[in-house]
């Protein structure tokens, strides 16, 4: 058995009454690519949230590679060696492609070279770019980069900072089904190479291809864990994604 | 093939469309402006590169950092009192006590507070480093607390309107509403001969031209990156495992130094410090400058500063009441109609002569030498912050 690399431990995310992850626990080792799905409103996102202190845990425990992590402030976070992409793909619009990918590369130097002036591009900043094919449209500004470019483009820049974790929410939304295979794969190569990677997804097509294991949360709970053949079978699962007609998508891709 | 190019023997390394420009900038400071202007006027000149100063302060961290330093008056007033302290021990000669504090008849002796500045040695470095540090002290506070948009502004604002409250209320230390003024001499140069007065004006400019590159590098290198990006998306910057509290501090302060800076050139340029200088009006205005020069272009800000002070003083000399209405006018075109400020407009214009047929040498001149007119339409961004 690898080593744990994330573990979290009776989180309690609340707003106000309303229990937006009750009492959660989740471990992940080192290597692992870990699937999260589950239904609209059951908390998904806030788990990232909560792990990336974009909300902040009323109670329980987030232990990164032993260290804790609540009570930390989001850039302390990240630079303990985790990165992470929105729902909402978040580029800086006025800046190029290049530069972008640029300071999230530099997010380590020190504040003096920081002051200098970027002197040619370096390996990790061009094979990032080539990684998500954006090499030719490095010199245009992010601004005028397609909805799908742009979630490439935040997939580069948090993959420059080789995150020891990384969490991607909903990477795959609103692509093709070629690129959803490139990012797929990106996915496993990514952990190949010794990242823990954490992907909250809604299409089961692309889970089933890409889980290592599957967690399914049901409002702020785990409901299971398992391979995607067992999440599959489970009985719960199907009831989960059936009773909620708004899910009637997600139910009939999760039972396919 | 531009103009520029035909001049140079072939195989000479192109000038950058900045360097062009730049020289001619300075060129036009230093040789054309002190041969075609009166001493009266270069003197006016030299007070607005002072201004010029603070402007590109503010184009650092309004135009680039978003944030709105409605107080820049604080940090030239402390610069301008520093300098205009100094100015006056010296003025007063060995053990004399400065004319100012001789009206109340409560000292006898320089004030505590006084004391240090009788060295250039503390003065100087102080007009600009007690403005860094309060910058710093205070922005420390308002960043890390995430107070932002028009909340710093209006604290940013306060703090300068504090300051003239502190320096009225304490008028028998600093001369009140009068302020510092009567000086006689600056290191050796006498503030009243015309022909010191040039030397000052030379000064000023050699001060406002290394700002400008300095800043412009800041702006230019990764951390401007940073900074922009920090304006753009604050929250996001956080995600990247930067601190933008940090990141807008530091322009914060180094466009405190500057506005610090600026004062101490003032005083011995203009003659004079007082409150009526660095209150909430002046400070407002400082930032009417950047916004109607442009304030996403460090040029553009510096220009600003130039462009709205010269204006205001010719219709001044006209209308002495109508400036008050333009500015406002002119303030209320800029918002509605030109965000980007002169320089917005100067890229629309560049863009349309861009998608003119060529006809020579308008468009030579519009295009800046090396830059096919063709991409002016579509500026790079590194070159805009520019």
């Amino acid at each position: 058995m690898s080593s744990v690399m994330l573990e979290v431990r009776n989180l309690v995310v609340a707003f106000g009454a309303f229990h937006a992850i009750d009492d959660l626990d989740l471990t992940l080792h080192e290597h692992e690519v870990r699937f999260v799905i589950g239904p609209n409103g059951a908390g998904k996102t806030t788990l990232i949230d909560s792990i990336t202190n974009l909300v902040r845990p009323t109670s329980g425990s987030i232990r990164f590679a032993g260290e804790e992590l609540i009570g930390k402030s989001e850039h302390a976070i990240v630079r303990t060696g985790i990165g992470r992409t929105f729902q909402k793909p978040s580029v800086f619009d006025e800046l190029t492609v290049l530069e972008n990918v640029d300071i999230a590369a530099s997010f380590r130097l020190r504040f003096r070279s920081l002051l200098k002036r970027r002197r040619g591009i370096s390996d990790e900043v061009a094979e990032s770019l080539d990684s998500v094919n954006l090499t030719a449209q490095r010199d245009e500004p992010a601004g005028s980069l397609s909805h799908g470019q742009k979630q490439w483009l935040e997939v580069a820049m948090v993959l420059v900072q080789r995150p020891r974790l990384l969490l991607l929410d909903e990477p795959v939304a609103g692509m093709t089904e070629k690129e959803r295979l490139h990012t797929g794969e990106l996915i496993t190569q990514i952990a190949q190479q010794g990242t823990t990677v954490l992907v909250i997804e809604h299409d089961m097509d692309f889970v089933r291809r890409f889980a290592h294991k599957v967690t399914v949360m049901h409002e702020g709970k785990i409901l299971t864990e398992g391979t995607v053949a067992d999440v599959q079978q489970d009985e719960t699962v199907r009831e989960v994604y059936l009773g909620r007609p708004r899910d009637a998508r997600g139910a009939a891709e999760a039972l396919a | 093939m531009s103009t520029m190019a035909k001049l140079l023997p072939t195989g000479t390394p192109r000038p950058s469309a900045f360097l062009v420009r730049f020289v001619i900038m300075a060129a036009t400071l230093l040789l054309v402006a002190p041969w075609l202007l009166s001493d009266f006027r270069l003197s006016l000149l030299a007070k607005f590169l002072c201004f010029a100063i603070i402007a590109v302060g503010i184009g650092l961290a309004y135009g680039q950092g978003g944030m709105l330093v409605l107080g820049q008056g604080l940090f030239f007033g402390i610069g301008g009192y520093a300098m205009g302290m100094h100015l006056k021990i010296v003025d007063a000669g060995e053990g004399q006590l400065p004319d100012i504090l001789t009206y109340s008849g409560k000292y006898d002796s320089l004030p505590a507070l006084w004391k240090p500045f009788s060295s250039a040695w503390f003065a100087i470095p102080m007009a600009i480093l007690l403005p860094m540090a309060i910058a710093a002290l205070l922005g420390a506070a308002i960043f890390r607390q995430r107070i932002r948009g028009p909340y710093f502004a209006i604290l940013s604002q306060a703090l300068a309107a504090a300051f003239v409250v502190v320096l009225v209320g304490n008028n028998a230390l600093t001369g009140g509403t009068n302020g510092l003024t009567n000086f006689q001499s600056f290191f050796g140069l006498s503030v009243t001969s015309p022909s010191d007065q040039r030397t000052l004006y030379f000064i000023v400019v050699v001060v406002l031209l290394i700002v400008f590159l300095l800043t412009r590098e800041l702006v230019l290198g990764r951390y401007g990156r940073v900074l922009i990006a920090t304006r753009d998306d604050e929250d996001r910057v956080r995600f990247l495992g930067y601190d933008p509290a940090r990141v807008k501090l530091f322009a914060y302060v180094m466009a405190a130094g500057m506005a610090g800076l600026a004062g101490a050139l003032f005083v011995p340029v203009v003659g004079i410090i007082s409150p009526a200088l660095l209150g909430i009006v002046p400070s407002i205005e400082m930032v009417i400058w950047v916004a109607l020069g442009g304030r996403t272009v460090l040029a553009w800000a510096a220009a600003g500063a130039v462009i709205v002070n010269w204006a205001k003083t010719s219709v001044s000399e006209q209308f002495p009441s109508g400036w008050l209405y333009l500015q406002g006018l002119l303030f209320v075109v800029v918002i509605l109609y030109l965000p980007k400020g002169i320089a917005g407009a100067v890229e629309h214009i560049r863009a349309y002569i861009g998608r003119l047929p060529p006809t020579g040498g308008l468009r030579i001149l519009m295009s800046s030498g090396d830059r096919p007119p063709k991409q002016a339409a579509k500026p790079n961004p590194t070159e805009e912050a520019a």
